[in-house]
């Protein structure tokens, strides 16, 4: 069948049973929005091309398929950069068209022209630039096959105006044929042998699992794992959600704001399994001193992060679902309960606290109630800060993939476009967004989106008019001298969601938690939540930079 | 310690920006680099030289791996091969020296390509070890300007570089 280019495009997205694009046109992308007139594919329109991207990784996060996003030429596609680079260092598995100045006028500078393939090189799993309109079918069931296989990530398409336009036969392709591109699945046989039989001689061995467990949708095994061989399971904030919460094996995440018994346990072990996870510096503090007397096992899909940052004895790439099939059969179960013992005293003497008897409202207690009142079951989006790290500790998740953000990247304005993803991917899933004051104002345009498309998110500020993790670390590293970070004005965020016609409340207190935090979070429609909380609270425990992981401090 | 990598790659625009842009980011040296097209002209073929224990080529490795564009790698440094690399030097030669620097030229098999008045341009292959000592030994005449190439490299006897399309990205 002949058709142009542009509508192809559309098809293809069709054959991969796409449901929802979140884009924002522009005269490059003229041809393709023209195409999606007559497409059954929803296009949500956002109000800048961030919060299209981060939607579209929210939407992929939460649902476990490709996020689609369509920007076009110059500033609408380096507006997708920021939100691509996130997607990148989170392994999310994003498709992305950029509109493209006319072949001809490619290299001259012409108006919106950006070189946004050159640009996106280092942020990309893999790009490309459209010349050959016959070849768009076959770059689009690559693409997609590159993005969402392998350890994921995001795939940019430049698609030039005029090439878009092309009239061509169409024909989408069955299979990819990609010769330098063959992910390794199943693990070697003889290394996952010595992984069990390294777990048969440990005594005191730690589970360290990442991301990875969360793309592979490996919690079962893991659970399976943890409980056959009774080992404690520590998580990286990636790897938050895969394993639940309130297990009694479970440590609480590691690493610089990770829990002292996550961090001591990791410290003294003798053997640690690391699960698709990447020995991230959040993570391992100073190095040299992160599981010094261990051995390590470590599984991922990516073999470059095997051996990258630590010595492994027992590597092994593959799936890390598929390897914990392979192991499960070749453990005993474990009985050897001193260990456990030793992580018990840990856990009693080293809580995570915060002053629960003060006067003003403090923000850990909002993610306790949160906590209490979803069960730990709600879809949790954020965006990057203290209010990040409290979740992280308090928010206790039962659902694997229940938490949605920025991990590597750390970007600010993440959550609520993120969250709109994954509200419009799981309409019928409890969506929450916790966020401070100073992350919401990087993206809160995106209110507009989320009336308009009638999402029913609960956005609660936790809103303690400061840019608190810089001020924390100003305080630690700077002896107190504050720079930049207090915010003089805010809108009151209230009033600013009754604008939106978005439900509005103000918690001043522990009262008003405990009396309207469980209404708004049960209001059929959008909610707003500001809660003005204590300015002085500080995320603790924390590792100071350079320093082992054992040795964190309270701040 | 050098080691030598064999690359095949697709022969698409855009890859020697790719792979030049993860050795800068990576923080990779590159020795030299050379690449042009092989037998099949799907595929042009790198030969890197890269300095670093086995650490770092085991992360360059890895990392040329993750490239979509990278078909295979080939450490052969350890291996028997044959490597050269051309250079092309311009001395300031006069009437007077000619002879001279045409004997120098004679015992590292170089040849003369061109002859001004006032200067020579010679041209030698070689290994990475003989173009040096002809670049030296050139050097008291005065060197105008020079090129190379950078090294190409090739498996001796039955061994080979190949790509062959049995499904599977190796490296050997």
């Amino acid at each position: 069948m002949e058709m142009t280019a542009a509508e192809a495009l559309v098809k293809c997205l069709e054959k991969e049973q796409l449901e929802v694009i979140f884009g924002y046109p522009g005269g490059a992308t003229l041809p393709v929005h023209d195409a999606l007139h007559h497409s059954s594919i929803r296009h949500i329109l956002v109000r800048h091309e961030q919060g299209a991207v981060h939607a579209a990784d929210g939407y992929a996060r939460a649902t476990g398929r490709v996020g689609v996003c369509l920007a076009t030429s110059g500033p609408g596609a380096t507006n997708l950069i920021t939100g691509i680079a996130n997607a990148y260092m989170d392994s999310v598995p994003l498709v992305l068209f950029t509109g493209q100045v006319p072949t001809s006028q490619v290299g001259t500078d012409a108006f919106q022209e950006v070189d946004i393939t050159g640009i996106t090189m280092p942020i990309t799993k893999h790009n490309y630039l459209v010349k050959d309109a016959a070849q768009l079918p076959r770059i689009i069931k690559n693409a997609f096959h590159i993005a969402s296989t392998g350890r994921p990530g995001p795939v940019l398409i430049d698609l030039p105006k005029d090439v878009a336009q092309t009239m061509i036969e169409f024909n989408y392709p069955e299979t990819v044929q990609l010769r330098g591109y063959k992910p390794t699945y199943r693990g070697h046989a003889g290394k996952i042998a010595e992984a069990a039989r390294l777990i048969a001689r440990s005594s005191r061995p730690v589970i360290y699992a990442g991301g990875g467990i969360i793309n592979s949708r490996a919690s079962k095994e893991l659970l399976a794992l943890a409980e056959t061989i009774n080992a404690p399971v520590t998580n990286t904030f990636m790897g938050l959600s895969s394993f639940p919460g309130d297990h009694p094996l479970f440590l609480g995440m590691l690493g610089l704001h990770g829990t002292r018994t996550a961090n001591l346990a990791v410290t003294n072990c003798d053997l640690l399994i690391a699960l698709g996870a990447r020995f991230d510096d959040r993570v391992t503090g100073k190095i040299a001193e992160f599981a010094p007397r261990a051995g390590v096992i470590h599984v991922d899909i990516d073999p470059a992060e095997i051996g990258k940052n630590v010595q492994v004895h027992v590597p092994i790439v593959g799936d890390v679902k598929m390897v914990l099939q392979e192991l499960l059969p070749r453990l005993e179960k474990r009985s050897d309960t001193r260990w456990l013992e030793q992580i018990e005293a840990w856990k009693k003497e080293h809580p995570l606290r915060y002053e629960t008897g003060a006067e003003e409202l403090k923000p850990q207690y909002v993610i306790e109630k949160l906590y209490e009142i979803t069960r730990g079951d709600a879809y949790v989006a954020t965006d990057v800060g203290q209010h990040q790290m409290w979740v992280a500790q308090y928010y206790r998740f039962k659902r694997p993939g229940g938490l949605i953000s920025s991990g590597g990247l750390g970007t600010m304005g993440f959550g609520l476009p993120a969250a709109m993803g994954a509200q419009i991917g799981l309409p019928g899933e409890r969506v929450v967004l916790v966020t401070g004051d100073g992350s919401i104002q990087m993206t809160m345009q995106e209110l507009g989106t989320i009336m308009e498309q009638e999402l029913p998110i609960k956005i609660i500020i936790l809103n303690n008019h400061v840019l608190g993790m810089v001020r924390q670390l100003q305080k630690v590293y700077c002896e107190g001298r504050y720079m930049a970070v207090d915010f003089k004005f805010h809108p009151d965020f209230e009033t600013l969601a009754r604008a939106y016609r978005i439900k509005g409340y103000t918690l001043r207190n522990k009262e008003d938690v405990d009396n309207l935090l469980p209404e708004a979070l049960e209001s059929p429609g959008a909610v707003l939540v500001n809660c003005l909380v204590s300015a002085e609270e500080n995320v603790n425990p924390m590792v100071l930079a350079g320093k082992s992981i054992s040795e964190a401090i309270d701040c | 310690m050098r080691h030598t990598l064999a690359v095949l790659v697709e022969n698409n625009p855009g890859v020697l920006a790719r792979v030049a842009g993860l050795f800068s980011r990576r923080g990779f040296n590159i020795d030299s680099l050379a690449v042009g097209r092989t037998e099949n002209p799907d595929v042009s073929r790198m030969t890197i030289v890269v300095e670093g224990d086995a650490r770092v080529l085991e992360q360059v490795t890895k990392q040329l791996h993750k490239l979509v564009d990278v078909i295979k790698i080939n450490d052969i440094t350890a291996d028997e091969y044959v490597d050269r690399e051309l250079v092309l030097i311009k001395v300031n030669v006069g009437p007077a020296q000619r002879g001279e620097v045409m004997q120098i030229a004679d015992v590292f098999r170089a040849r003369i390509v061109d002859l001004g008045r006032k200067t020579l341009t010679l041209e030698c292959t070689g290994n990475d070890g003989k173009i040096n000592a002809f670049e030296e030994s050139l050097r008291p005449y005065g060197i105008k300007e020079l090129v190379r190439t950078g090294k190409i490299a090739m498996l001796r006897g039955f061994k080979y570089t190949g790509y062959h399309d049995n499904g599977t990205k190796e490296d050997n």
